[in-house]
């Protein structure tokens, strides 16, 4: 029996209570069944074999989703061919590189001119250290990685109606966050405000860690003295020689914290998906899907625009497009896994159940913008020392972030110059490319007046309301459409499954779309192996 | 205080010599949102899929289907309710009817949207 005084316990004291009478084994149950121990369904690949002699299965779509399923179900015995659109394998797992040509929706076309060796992710572009799928088939497949830096205590923070718009160090703002919290609650428990709450034991020990954690001095105030500025910086660092001695600098005043919406942005780096450590691949994320494609080669399709899946007489016909010759074809197996997206699913003719056909058509898609920018020096490295990060801001853009890889080296760099959200994404999207591209430039240089604008070199916009393959970012559900129709989205229709993030709870996550794929192909697997 | 007067001047002065036409209320929401996929001349287009053409749509000549699809959405589309309202919506679906080649008849109100629009559904999950 919990004690608790007559309210409802609370999880760490069921926790508690669990792990005093059923042992470790038991807790690590519950913990896992209250989802806070296991940060990844990932059980490693699924080994399937046994396949029927001759046994096919068609896949659409030669994303991530699309390749594993092709590559497991291959491994599994099954004759696998793949139907791709784009002229590449990879899908939304893409970079843009200097030579490349995107021609979006509407059909304008940039040229990339980049330099050698840099790129934009128009999409993915980090990976979480728990995301154990995809970190699985980086290393099974030959992708390198490198750390992906989100956190960066050198970058900036700039809101409008902060410190007069000049932005402000995400060390200082976080640093007084801590401290001013740490003082009130404090203050709170000397105002006897959490005597209800904690005994007095407690109380104690809590102020001692608020002083710790707050850096608060003797009295419990979080003031400007060497203390503070170990953690926020001095208006002089320490030295050698003669001036050495460091000069403390001054904290900055609740209220600008507050307007600042410091709280928020610390809230965006701990969430479990940007905590460290955080990965990219060497070189572009788009190194994933090209080794994905590797593993797959010879079984592609590409420029293949399915217009229709048929799955009477016994087998599944897919009837496409061949966009090189302009001729319709068409493509038969035994099984199908489809990965395309919903939003375009939704307007093929597909044979399928009404349930299914119901829940393709319930999910719209989210939008982005991405704007890169390329920079003839390193300045926020050689005169800032920010070393990759993320620059957060309230205008449209929300955001610039320096790049991860080739961090101290010379030459030109590219900065992620927007990473837009909500109706900015709609407002981007309405632009010409070059309008997107001026207008990130524009926006971001207030956080690097004087060399922002100045060192551009050239920049390149992608809107994902207007890829052609994709039209929008993600799926996005909300609580009653996973109610009314998840389930029946997974469920093998017949002799077709989908698979892709949408068909995930990981959803706008590779790692969603490759447990996707990986669930999907066992599934249909033991249905071909029961018919 | 010389220069405040002779600006009042000027810009009263178009105003007092014609009455030009004031923008339509629903080009400046289509410009910002509908745009980004259905395309400045609202010709849409075709890739994999396809974004509609809203010039030229037959669809839109009874004011329920457009209010339909922009308050609860269709398949890729989102559903706008929620982040514009029912005027704004009124208003973009009245700008659309009656240009890029369409003159549909019958103006679109706010009330109208809020009888046969579908309630927005919740945004909790992204």
């Amino acid at each position: 029996m919990i004690k608790t005084d007559g309210r409802a316990p609370t999880r760490r004291e069921l926790l508690h209570a669990i792990g005093v009478m059923g042992g470790a084994s038991l807790l690590y149950q519950a913990m896992e069944s209250m989802g806070h121990a296991a940060e990844s369904q990932f059980k490693g690949p699924p080994k399937l074999s046994g396949a029927r002699p001759g046994a096919s299965v068609l896949v659409l779509g030669a994303g991530l989703a699309g390749m594993l399923a092709a590559i497991e179900l291959r491994n599994a015995g099954y004759k696998v061919e793949i139907l791709e659109y784009n002229n590449r394998p990879g899908g939304r797992n893409w970079s843009l590189y200097g030579g490349d040509t995107y021609t979006e929706l509407g059909g304008a076309s940039q040229q990339v001119g980049f330099a050698k060796g840099n790129y934009l992710n128009p999409g993915p572009w980090r990976i979480p250290y728990h995301h154990r799928t995809i970190l699985h088939y980086c290393k099974a497949f030959g992708v390198a990685l490198e750390p992906f830096i989100q956190l960066n205590h050198q970058a900036l923070v700039h809101n409008s109606k902060a410190f007069g718009g000049q932005p402000q160090r995400y060390r200082e703002l976080a640093a007084d966050w801590d401290g001013n919290v740490a003082e009130l609650l404090a203050k709170a428990i000397d105002n006897k405000g959490l005597d209800s709450e904690l005994r007095a034991e407690d109380r104690d020990r809590l102020k001692e860690a608020l002083r710790d954690w707050g850096l608060l001095d003797k009295d419990m105030r979080y003031a400007k003295g060497l203390r503070t500025s170990r953690r926020r910086g001095y208006d002089r660092p320490l030295g050698g020689g003669v001036d050495a001695a460091p000069i403390a600098s001054t904290p900055f005043a609740f209220g600008d914290l507050l307007d600042s919406n410091i709280g928020d942005i610390i809230a965006q780096h701990m969430e479990s998906q940007h905590q460290t450590t955080m990965f990219q691949p060497v070189g572009g994320m788009g190194m994933i899907g090209k080794a994905f494609g590797k593993q797959v080669e010879g079984l592609v399709r590409y420029g293949a625009k399915v217009t229709k899946l048929d799955q009477q007489g016994g087998a599944v016909t897919a009837t496409y497009t061949d966009l090189a010759s302009g001729e319709t074809r068409t493509a038969r197996a035994d099984y199908c896994v489809c990965t395309i997206p919903l939003g375009i699913l939704s307007q093929i003719e597909v044979d399928a159940s009404s349930g299914l056909l119901a829940a393709i058509a319930a999910v719209p898609y989210s939008n982005s913008v991405k704007v890169g920018l390329e920079m003839k020096t390193r300045f926020w490295e050689d005169d800032d020392a920010i070393y990759g990060g993320i620059s957060y801001t309230d205008r449209p853009i929300s955001m610039i972030s320096y790049p991860s890889g080739g961090l101290h080296s010379a030459g030109p760099g590219v900065i992620l110059g927007a990473y837009t959200f909500g109706a900015e994404s709609y407002r981007f999207a309405g632009m010409s490319p070059e309008q997107r591209v001026q207008t990130a430039l524009e926006m971001g240089s207030v956080f690097h007046p004087g060399r922002y604008k100045e060192n551009f070199s050239n920049g390149v916009a992608v809107a994902w309301s207007r890829v052609p393959f994709t039209l929008g970012c993600c799926a996005q559900w909300n609580e009653a459409t996973r109610k009314e129709h998840y389930q029946t989205l997974c469920a093998v229709d017949d002799r077709i499954v989908l698979a892709g993030e949408h068909a995930s709870y990981v959803g706008c996550w590779m790692e969603g779309a490759l447990l996707s794929s990986l669930d999907a192909v066992t599934r249909l697997h033991k249905r071909a192996l029961e018919a | 205080m010389k220069s405040l007067f002779l600006t009042l001047v000027l810009t009263a002065a178009p105003v007092l010599a014609a009455q030009p036409a004031a923008p339509h209320a629903g080009e400046k929401i289509y410009q910002e949102v509908c745009q980004a996929c259905h395309m400045a001349n609202a010709k849409g287009a075709v890739g994999a899929g396809r974004i509609t053409a809203l010039a030229g749509d037959t669809n839109l000549a009874y004011p329920e289907y457009p209010i339909g699809v922009v308050t609860g959405g269709k398949g890729a589309m989102p559903w706008f309710r929620g982040q514009l309202t029912d005027q704004q919506i009124a208003d973009v679906i009245g700008y659309v009817r009656t240009n890029f080649g369409n003159k549909y008849k019958g103006k679109v109100t706010a009330a109208m949207v809020a009888a046969s629009g579908v309630p927005s559904p919740g945004r909790d999950e992204r």
